[in-house]
């Protein structure tokens, strides 16, 4: 890496070199047993300069192809956008527990075994279910050099169990399921097998709703699918920088329920996406979003704060291209109700726990649409079943206004996401 | 860069002697490059090489997948992979027969996209920028373009040494308009199996998309409910890809008793002018290849004929399963990953009516075009429209807001009662699958038109 950065400075004013390598070993499982084991050993070095004041940028495989690497960097440059902000001198990071010897030591045998486990927690209950499993864990090390003398690395593991069934009857498709990731090895399949024996238990009964307007609860895996692409659209500084942010110019204004809270945190221990530092070398921070419904900060990289007159917040990314900003571990703080007490209050409502289709229309505007692909009906207090062939629409912007009730239990989805349930007083919805 | 030609030799003689039922190799070796614009400005332009490839081994029905970027130690890594293989398997290993080929495959050299300057890449881009930014409440804009040059090579143990190379090409265009808060957005997707021109001459198509995005900020949204709708060609080819093309991939059949009863050949699924075909053997699509990653020589397969089931995709493990022949299906995005069950060009077959007589006796509908996504859970799924307009008394009338559809696969292509005469196969798309996203895929279809398609909204 020196011997890149050092041929660089040769070309350019200023060079950052970046290198990330991944061990990933993972169990598969299908149709309720052991099929597949892989293990990926990957590496990407990548390479910015800043040459006559414009941004280059290369990538490679070969950590040992320095010459064409250099090349391609300043061959780009000619045409790159001008490099508004300085590479981080050497600063000290924050410490964050983000590995743990346990990940990288975890046996093929003992992922095995835990992948069998849960498979069975859930055939148990429904033996006519069709399971596909993956218990995996990765190590990550990450190191980065600049010609500012800037250096940062980390090291990194995570482990994930997951579990997907499909329950056939007839033409009715009934497809549940729950992943978990964490920076420890994951060793209760029954926390993941309770989140799919829930699924299955409510979903035991079919329902139909007819097409009106209804009340509506998120449950946290809802929050996620619905709710979630939006809000980290609108929260990106570059989509604020272009004035394509609904809430763009509405920085310290009220425009989300006061009940409502969102930060972006890098530096709760042993989360997938933690880390001492971003991809560009800076130290990771907490970032408030929404403080009691009122927009508080935007997501920065360094080049989009320094285009916006700001300072980085620590969340440039990179996902194989140039450093964006993008969100890391997204938390929306709980509130005072409880699930039940919000199922009581509905006389006749929708619980979505996954819409598929919610990304595809204008989440820049805030809009989704999406079928229910897992979701409940609530009777007079009670959920009695589950709905199909079920479309819900609204507006993240009109939804997060008026919520009538934040729950009070916060759950992790994906390892990524930590939030309630949200209970929403009343949704377009249209079924068949 | 790494000679993989030299690997491949070596790998080739490696291979043998490993006490696996099967054992193959993919070496790959790959250029790209891309520019991307946010607002008036470039953003960010790129090139990266990169050199990989894996190990698959199947041993008892079991299989273990190494992969790496490091080319040593190429013994260590088959002997990882046979035994994982072997730590899994606990069946018989089955694998319908191929006879083993050797072909290297003359490249198209006069199509590799990473030969032309990026100066005259960033030039044809700036055009488009200068056109959609002269439209008036024009926000921002997005402009995506990325190309590839990839070499590969295939071995097995049974003796099949294959060599392809490949190019793609993809340009993603989109106008944002906001106006008192309002946010709305217009997208443009196009795919070219390497070739430059096919890029070129958009000028009117990327003005139209602009100034749409703009007219989308005065547009109503439609009522959710049913709807009789008319798809356009381009989200017609979405919508067979997502509706039929993914319950085809017979990795998701062929160990589940109870989906195989449900998709048993022969099974009616539409009109009997239904026809729905996958096929890689088309030529110059960015679907299309002469060998799928098992070294299976590519097919045209009919999944649905006379609207009856027919055939479905496999790989050499699911055919076998099934006691089916290989259709060439099995594909991998890149060598991180083992292949999978994949569509490659699918459409539905033109029938005769025009789009006048489509639109004709539809007293009040949707008319949807061009593609914003789709996505599918097998039985239900969702596809989204870029542009919508309604029908009204068999005319096209005002703009709509996007719209996004769904349906039940039992139940909407049997709703199909009007195909229409005009295929055309769009190359602006991306498969996701198993993790392996964006494949290189195309779709297409005539105008189609669906009863009681429903839609959602406010």
């Amino acid at each position: 890496m020196e011997n890149i950065l050092a041929q660089a400075k040769k070309v350019a004013e200023e060079a950052e070199v970046f290198l990330v390598s991944a061990e990933e070993t993972t169990v598969q499982f299908e149709a309720n047993r052991l099929k597949h084991i892989q293990t990926k050993q990957s590496t990407h070095l990548a390479l910015r300069i800043v040459k006559e004041g414009r941004l280059g940028y290369a990538t490679t495989t070969e950590p040992g192809d320095t010459h064409s690497l250099v090349d391609n960097a300043a061959e780009t440059a000619q045409f790159g956008m001008r490099a508004k902000f300085e590479l981080p001198s050497p600063t000290t990071y924050p410490h964050i527990d983000i590995f743990d010897p346990a990940v990288e030591s975890s046996s093929i045998g003992k992922m095995s075994q835990l992948g069998e486990e849960l498979i069975a927690l859930i055939t148990e209950h429904t033996p006519d279910i069709i399971c596909e499993a993956m218990v995996a864990k990765e190590i990550i090390s990450l190191r980065i050099i600049n010609s500012r003398g800037g250096q940062a690395s980390y090291r990194k593991g995570i482990f994930s169990l997951g579990i997907m069934g499909s329950l056939i009857r007839g033409t009715d498709m009934l497809f549940v399921g729950e992943i978990q990731s964490s920076g420890h090895p994951l060793t209760q399949p029954r926390e993941v097998a309770r989140v799919v024996l829930k699924q299955l238990e409510l979903a035991k009964n079919q329902a139909s709703v007819p097409t009106k307007q209804l009340p509506v609860i998120f449950t946290p895996r809802g929050v996620a699918s619905a709710l979630i692409p939006s809000l980290m659209i609108a929260f990106n500084g570059k989509t604020v920088l272009e004035g394509a942010s609904p809430i763009g110019n509405r920085l310290g204004q009220p425009v989300f329920d006061p009940k409502l809270w969102l930060w972006d945190d890098p530096t709760v221990a042993y989360r997938p996406h933690s880390r001492p530092c971003d991809d560009e070398g800076i130290p990771s921070q907490r970032t408030t979003l929404i403080e009691q419904g009122k927009v508080a900060n935007f997501l920065y990289d360094l080049q989009t704060a320094a285009l916006a007159g700001t300072n980085s917040t620590g969340n440039g990314s990179r996902g194989g291209g140039l450093p964006t900003p993008s969100p890391t571990t997204l938390i929306i703080a709980p509130g005072k109700t409880t699930f039940d007490e919000m199922v009581s209050d509905i006389k006749e409502g929708l619980v979505i726990e996954q819409l598929m289709g919610a990304e595809q229309g204008n989440i820049l505007g805030g809009d989704f649409s999406g079928n229910v692909l897992l979701g409940y009906k609530v009777e007079s207090g009670k959920i009695v079943g589950r709905v199909k062939n079920t479309m819900v629409s609204g507006n993240v912007y009109q939804v997060l206004k008026e919520v009538t009730a934040i729950g009070s239990q916060a759950e992790w989805v994906g390892g990524v996401v930590n939030t309630p349930p949200l209970y929403c007083p009343r949704l377009p919805v249209a079924s068949k | 860069m790494t000679d993989i030609q030299a690997v491949g030799r070596q790998l080739a003689e490696a291979i043998k002697g490993y006490s696996a039922d099967y054992i193959e190799a993919r070496l790959e070796e790959s250029q790209k490059s891309h520019i991307t614009y946010r607002g008036r400005e470039l953003e960010s332009v790129g090139q990266s090489t990169a050199v990989g490839g894996n190990i698959r081994a199947l041993v008892k029905g079991g299989w273990g997948f190494v992969s790496f970027n490091r080319l040593s130690d190429l013994p260590g890594r088959i002997e990882l992979a046979v035994k994982q293989a072997m730590l899994v398997g606990r069946e018989e290993s089955k694998l319908a027969p191929v006879e083993p080929i050797v072909d290297i495959v003359s490249p198209e050299i006069d199509k590799n996209p990473l030969a032309i300057p990026l100066s005259e890449k960033k030039q044809l881009l700036d055009e488009y920028n200068d056109i959609i930014w002269r439209t008036p409440k024009l926000q921002t804009s997005v402009i995506g373009y990325a190309d590839s040059h990839k070499k590969t090579i295939f071995l097995n143990s049974s003796g099949s040494y294959i060599q392809q190379e490949r190019a793609d090409i993809t340009l993603r265009l989109s106008a944002v308009a906001a106006e008192d808060g309002e946010v709305q957005q217009v997208g443009l997707s196009l795919g070219s199996r390497g070739n430059f021109s096919s890029i070129r001459g958009l000028h009117q198509p990327v003005e139209e998309m602009a100034r749409h995005a703009v007219e989308l900020l005065s547009a109503p949204q439609v009522k959710g409910r049913e709807y009789t709708v008319v798809l356009d060609p381009v989200l017609a080819g979405v919508f067979v890809h997502e509706a039929f093309g993914h319950l085809s991939e017979s990795d998701f059949v062929y160990e589940n008793d109870r989906l195989r009863q449900i998709m048993v050949l022969g099974k009616k699924f539409g009109s009997r002018e239904l026809n729905i075909v996958d096929s890689a053997a088309l030529p110059g699509l960015r679907g299309s290849y002469k060998y799928d990653d098992e070294g299976v020589p590519a097919t045209k397969t009919y999944l649905i004929r006379e609207g009856k089931l027919v055939g479905r995709l496999h790989s050499r493990e699911t055919a076998a399963k099934m006691n089916e022949a290989p259709t060439g299906n099995a594909r991998a995005i890149n060598y991180h990953f083992p292949p999978i069950v994949r569509m490659t060009n699918t459409y539905i077959e033109p029938g005769s009516a025009s789009f006048d007589e489509i639109i004709a006796d539809i007293k009040e509908g949707v008319y949807a075009k061009n593609w914003f996504g789709g996505t599918t859970s097998m039985e239900m799924f969702t596809f989204s429209a870029g542009e919508a307009y309604m029908i009204r008394n068999g005319k096209l009338a005002e703009a709509l807001r996007p719209v996004v559809l769904t349906g039940n696969v039992f139940t909407t292509l049997n709703n199909i009662d009007a195909i229409g005469n005009d295929l055309e196969m769009n190359q602006g798309g991306g498969c996701g699958k198993g993790g392996q996203m964006p494949l290189p895929v195309s779709n297409g279809s005539p105008h189609i038109r669906i009863r009681q398609c429903l839609v959602g909204g406010r």
